[in-house]
């Protein structure tokens, strides 16, 4: 059945309110999801303030500035900083987004961090991908071919190359199927919006020869079906992608090789 | 705890080959009913104030008649195939889903014999 409300052990707690900096004038709330998978405790909920005069104005950055200054035990993963690399998606302000690029400013009142929805959680904000990721493998997103091999590149128009515009851009923070309950009722069986974009850029992709084998692969009642135009992936996409698009014209697809 | 990989764990039993043909009907069942529902909500509006006899003519005429039993028909289905995916959705446990799933077929068969049955009486007065 759906799990309307998490497991006893999975509930959280009002957890620790950690003093604020000394001097400070500006300050800036956090309230951030805690789990040690080593204390045998339920999740908590910890305070910070982050001082915004020794801050950078991302949201990434006040993180930083807890794990540098108030609480180095704090988890969670960043590495670029710019919202390319996808390492630091998370719930932020009930919206699952890059903590990299979103500001400060744009939430109002405490900033409220949890990890990615419905995801299992390896420490504080870190959640387990290992699914997702072979979800991703599982749609073989390289190009496949059977011709011979061109001797200096497999040619493509420029109308065909704008076709791949809104989908080579995504970075699989998966932001978008985390936010998708359809993925969270289904996850080991519907491939969630972002796999199924990708699994579409490799559709369109004039290079690519496998489109019918890729279709084969995809046509099933939980892989592709499970969608429901929710929506929500599109709402949430922090580079501004539309995956719910992506499987409708999957869907088309579908449709098209056999009406 | 299972050893296998993520992968092996994502592939599963394959890919069914199958759910274009249930998406599509739920399609084209949504499209008949829109002209469909209207007119036997203009249907239902006309009876109000008729005699029984009056309204059983209404009802049995067989452009009427016809228009319902499409409307039913295309409605049941939907009904079904809607409910099915509701089903699949938010059941997991295995012998709950398919008896759910087994039900809801029974259910909506019977519905739909007992939706003809009424309509071919009301047309031939059986």
């Amino acid at each position: 059945m759906v799990e309307l409300a998490l497991p006893k052990n999975s509930r959280m707690q009002l957890g620790k309110t950690w003093p604020k900096p000394a001097n400070a004038t500006r300050l800036k709330e956090y309230q951030v999801y805690r789990w040690n998978p080593d204390d045998g405790r339920n999740p908590q909920i910890d305070t910070f303030y982050v001082d915004l005069d020794d801050c950078g104005p991302m949201i990434l950055d006040g993180l930083l500035y807890i794990k540098n200054k108030i609480d180095p035990t704090l988890t969670f993963r960043r590495s670029c900083r710019e919202g390319i690399c996808g390492s630091c998606a998370m719930n932020i302000d009930g919206l699952n987004t890059l903590a990299c690029t979103k500001g400060m400013d744009e939430v109002k009142g405490a900033i409220k961090i949890y990890p990615l929805p419905h995801m299992p959680v390896i420490k504080d904000l870190v959640p387990d991908l290992t699914n997702f990721y072979a979800q991703h493998r599982s749609i073989e997103p390289w190009l496949k071919t059977v011709s011979a091999t061109p001797q200096i590149e497999w040619k493509q128009s420029r109308e065909d190359r704008e076709k791949l515009d809104g989908l080579y851009e995504c970075i699989l923070c998966a932001s978008c199927s985390t936010s998708c309950p359809s993925y969270w009722w289904n996850g080991d069986r519907y491939l969630g919006p972002a796999v199924l974009l990708q699994a579409y850029r490799w559709l369109i992709d004039s290079r690519d020869e496998a489109t019918g084998e890729r279709l084969d692969n995809l046509e099933d009642p939980f892989r592709l079906y499970r969608c429901h135009t929710i929506m929500n992936c599109a709402n949430t996409c922090p580079k501004g992608l539309n995956p719910a698009k992506a499987i409708a014209e999957i869907k088309k697809m579908m449709v098209e090789r056999r009406v | 705890m299972s050893m296998r990989t993520p992968l092996g764990r994502v592939r599963g039993l394959g890919s069914a080959h199958d759910g274009t043909h249930h998406f599509w009907q739920k399609r084209v069942t949504s499209v008949a009913l829109v002209p469909l529902t209207l007119i036997v909500v203009g249907v239902v509006i006309a009876i109000p104030g008729r005699s029984h006899a009056d309204a059983v003519a209404l009802l049995g005429h067989p452009l009427v008649a016809i228009t319902l039993l499409a409307t039913l028909l295309a409605g049941i289905h939907h009904m079904h195939l809607g409910m099915q995916v509701v089903i699949e959705d938010y059941i997991h446990t295995e012998p709950t889903k398919t008896a759910l799933v087994l039900a809801n077929t029974f259910f909506c068969a019977l519905m739909a014999i007992a939706c003809v049955w009424a309509v071919v009486k009301l047309s031939f007065g059986i």
